[in-house]
């Protein structure tokens, strides 16, 4: 027993330094001379140089001349500190009818202050200038499950074009241009879903206006 | 449903198939001692090993040393990892603006009790819990370490069923050697660099706050992830860097690098089953036991598929499309999922992260519909035998094996024979000691946290964002059965070393913390202990002749009985309470009813 336990203290000293000190180095110093900008977070830039965020970790839009991510659970929306989605059950009414309160005082979150999927998808078709009757792309009005979602469909994409391009004094073709330009297939052709990247195509818009 | 969703999960399950056998040949070589390609760059690192360890490497030990090596070993780098938690502000890489969660002791057990048995049930949010050096020795080298323990114990118990007439299943130490070095840590290192080349992050630099587009600000998080999240899918460990875990886009970027880590869940838990076929000198013993995993998977990924894509009628109601459209959106339930992966992608992943030990997530299973968010569990609760963890998935099937030759070996009146060895009553007991107290262990706390009220006072026990709840349900994110649900699912999930959870129950209390932490240990030694036992008395028995009274168990029968065995042994000892939670749900969600 006592010749075990020395075994195991000096096992774990040698194996500890293995695995937690020798391989995530070994990764690190490969990947940071090889996949340097994905290993630092794939950082974006714009025209000034400065960071603006990354590729992958969705912000938060509201203004119409950009595209809209989907909503967020993340924190108080978009916070990469505290990701996740709402944990809420398919029959939970919060969930479906929580109704967004706009008298609140400030700071002071109201926990019942909630914008449920039908609240959502009334805000939607507002913003997008639909009949009452339109169905909404699901994506649009549920919340991802890291809250950072970088990615909204294709299908809930064209339905913001015409908005996007009315704040813009843009075409609607070249709009569509942009979409197909940000837009990831499936992986290998089969994997995984087509996507609309948002803040790429937010900043590919920017820079169409100039 | 699509025709390319049905078929991602038939390319993945050929996948699995086709590495079954060369991986599994590759992995009894290692432990067989025999040469490998990589013998000639790692030998005179094991030998060092060996020497620094003060372990004798052709030293072979009966079941009570090794049973008593792997305790200790896990109880040492249990301690490692409680004193570097609570130590983590006097270490490198803390900074405490955005460490906002205390590392209490009752968090700081609950986590280091989870890694060590290779659970991984988080009661906490990653990026605002876990320095990088926590993350990166005390749960990374865990992530090693258990998952290195489980193989062990599985090739400890093959060798016991394929030996005769022996006293000894091997040495602890060399097997967990070998397994660090041979078959995890090259396979991590390629992995790792795959999973950082589509973006998932490895550095040191501390979180960074931007200006984004609109002039909000975002914090932007860093870490030496990629080589965490290797060993995390591969060892079926589970428990990632980032709170939203294998959903986060810097944890799983890519729907290629979704396919590499459902993939990887499975891949050592299915070649073992063919190592076992190996060691027991017929591989067709394998191959049955491997028919029987897939065929439990099959139903588990249909039903959770079907369910999901199907949707919510309640969201449908409100005027959002849920059916797939001709632009390529997945409709379906896409609350708590990703648009990356989409419907089908997802409902893989939860049934694969069950059907092993994993319990990373890349969708949000509390967000599942009521009979989707059933597969997840219904898996749990087979014991998690499907493919399984990495070894905790052969050594459990193999105990629903004996039991199902017990129960044939009842049906004919001879004495069940397995593999060419009698099982007597000791064989049985030990058995049923590990099915009955995992069942037991599940139920009774479930029971306790539903109805009891915690001990007094509540504001130490449990309190949840600065409210003291007396009762211990009043944690949950949801009511009404969705809220029985996220209990039973807790216990679940701890008590079959899984780590999955529906998310929304808060968990980072003194109550919550112990429950779970008891759950965790029992679900992981009172069912290894046992399964060392039978080892240890199976070792020393004589191999008798089939004769034509002999059950062969290498036949599509065996296999259909063994499929009915986990069935009715493993998981209908939980309809009644699976009832009162998803199958009511799913019944009150069809006629409208919100809570």
């Amino acid at each position: 027993m006592a010749k075990q336990l020395l075994i195991s203290l000096r096992i774990t000293f040698i194996l500890l330094l293995l695995v937690s000190g020798v391989y995530p180095l070994v990764v690190w110093g490969i990947s940071q001379v090889a996949f340097k900008h994905q290993a630092n977070g794939s950082l974006i830039r714009n025209a000034q140089g400065q960071v603006i965020g990354s590729e992958l970790l969705a912000q938060g839009f509201t203004k119409p001349e950009y595209f809209h991510p989907r909503p967020s659970a993340a924190g108080n929306g978009y916070d990469p500190t505290a990701s996740g989605g709402t944990n809420l059950g398919p029959t939970s009414d919060k969930l479906i009818n929580g109704v967004h309160k706009k008298d609140l005082s400030p700071g002071k979150p109201d926990p019942a202050d909630f914008d449920g999927v039908a609240d959502l998808a009334k805000a939607y078709r507002t913003e997008n200038g639909l009949a009452a009757t339109t169905r909404v792309p699901v994506d649009a009005v549920t919340r991802s499950a890291s809250g950072l979602d970088p990615q909204i469909s294709p299908a809930n994409a064209q339905i913001q074009v015409a908005r996007v391009a009315k704040a813009r004094g843009l075409s609607e073709e070249a709009i569509r241009g942009l979409i197909a330009e940000n837009t990831s297939g499936r992986g290998l052709g089969v994997l995984g879903e087509p996507a609309v990247n948002v803040l790429k195509l937010n900043l590919a818009l920017d820079a169409a206006k100039k | 449903m699509t025709f390319i969703g049905w078929f991602q999960i038939l390319l993945f399950l050929g996948a699995i198939l086709a590495l079954t056998k060369p991986f599994g040949t590759f992995m009894h070589r290692v432990f067989e001692g025999e040469k490998t390609w990589l013998t000639p760059i790692l030998r005179p690192v094991e030998r060092v090993i060996y020497k620094i360890g003060g372990v004798k490497e052709d030293e072979e030990m009966p079941w009570t040393t090794y049973t008593i090596a792997m305790l200790l070993f896990s109880i040492v780098t249990l301690v490692v990892t409680y004193v570097i938690l609570r130590f983590q502000a006097f270490l490198p890489w803390y900074d405490k603006t955005y460490m906002t969660t205390p590392m209490t002791p009752d968090l700081a057990f609950g986590t280091a009790v989870s890694f060590a048995t290779n659970t991984n049930w988080q009661a906490y949010t990653g990026e605002n819990t876990m320095s990088y050096f926590s993350q990166m020795v005390a749960l990374t080298s865990h992530n090693f370490f258990s998952a290195a323990t489980g193989i062990a114990i599985a090739i400890a118990l093959v060798r016991g069923l394929g030996r005769r007439s022996a006293l000894s299943i091997g040495n602890f130490w060399v097997d967990l050697t070998r397994t660090t070095l041979y078959v995890l840590l090259p396979l991590c290192i390629v992995y790792a660099l795959v999973l950082c080349q589509q973006g998932v992050v490895q550095n040191f630099h501390p979180y960074g706050t931007v200006k984004t587009l609109e002039g909000a600000s975002q914090v932007i998080p860093g870490g030496p992830f990629a080589s965490q999240e290797a060993i995390k899918m591969l060892g079926t460990n589970g428990g990632g860097p980032f709170n939203a875990n294998s959903a986060h886009p810097l944890e799983n970027p890519t729907a290629l690098t979704d396919f590499l880590q459902v993939l990887s869940i499975f891949l050592i838990g299915a070649s073992l089953v063919y190592t076992f076929g190996l060691y027991v000198g017929n591989t067709k013993q394998g191959w049955a036991l491997w028919g029987a995993m897939a065929f439990l998977f099959a139903i588990g990924v249909s039903v959770a598929y079907i369910q999901e894509a199907r949707g919510n009628p309640l969201i449908a109601a409100t005027g959002v499309e849920d059916k797939a459209s001709v632009l390529g959106d997945s409709g379906g339930n896409m609350e708590g999922k990703e648009t990356r992966f989409g419907i089908a992608r997802s409902a893989l992943f939860a049934t694969v992260t069950t059907d092993a030990s994993c319990g990373a997530v890349n969708s949000m299973h509390d967000s599942f519909t009521p009979l989707g968010g059933l597969v997840p569990m219904a898996n749990m609760m087979t014991g998690e035998v499907i493919f399984g963890g990495v070894g905790a998935g052969l050594y459990g099937m193999l105990m629903y094996a004996i039991l199902a030759v017990f129960i044939a070996g009842l049906m004919v009146g001879r004495t069940p024979e397995y593999l060419g060895k009698k099982i007597e009553a000791f064989e049985i007991k030990m058995a049923m000691l590990a099915a009955l107290v995992l069942a037991a262990d599940v139920l009774l706390f479930t029971a306790l946290a539903s109805v009891s009220h915690v001990p007094h006072p509540a504001a130490y026990w449990n309190t949840v964002s600065g409210t003291a709840n007396a009762l211990a349900s009043a944690n949950t994110n949801n009511s009404g059965p969705h809220g029985f649900s996220e209990m039973l699912y807790a216990y679940d999930s701890t008590t079959a070393n899984n780590g999955s959870a529906f998310g929304g129950i808060s968990v980072n209390t003194p109550f919550w913390n112990l429950t779970q932490g008891i759950s965790m240990l029992v679900g992981r030694f009172l069912m290894i202990v046992p399964l060392l036992a039978i080892a240890g008395s199976m070792v020393k028995k004589k191999r008798v002749a089939a004769s034509a009274g002999t059950f062969p168990t290498d036949t599509p029968l065996f296999a259909g009985l063994l499929i009915g065995v986990v069935i009715i042994v493993g998981a209908l000892t939980y309809f009644p309470a699976v009832s009162l939670g998803p199958v009511v749900e799913h019944f009150l969600m069809h006629s409208g009813k919100t809570f």
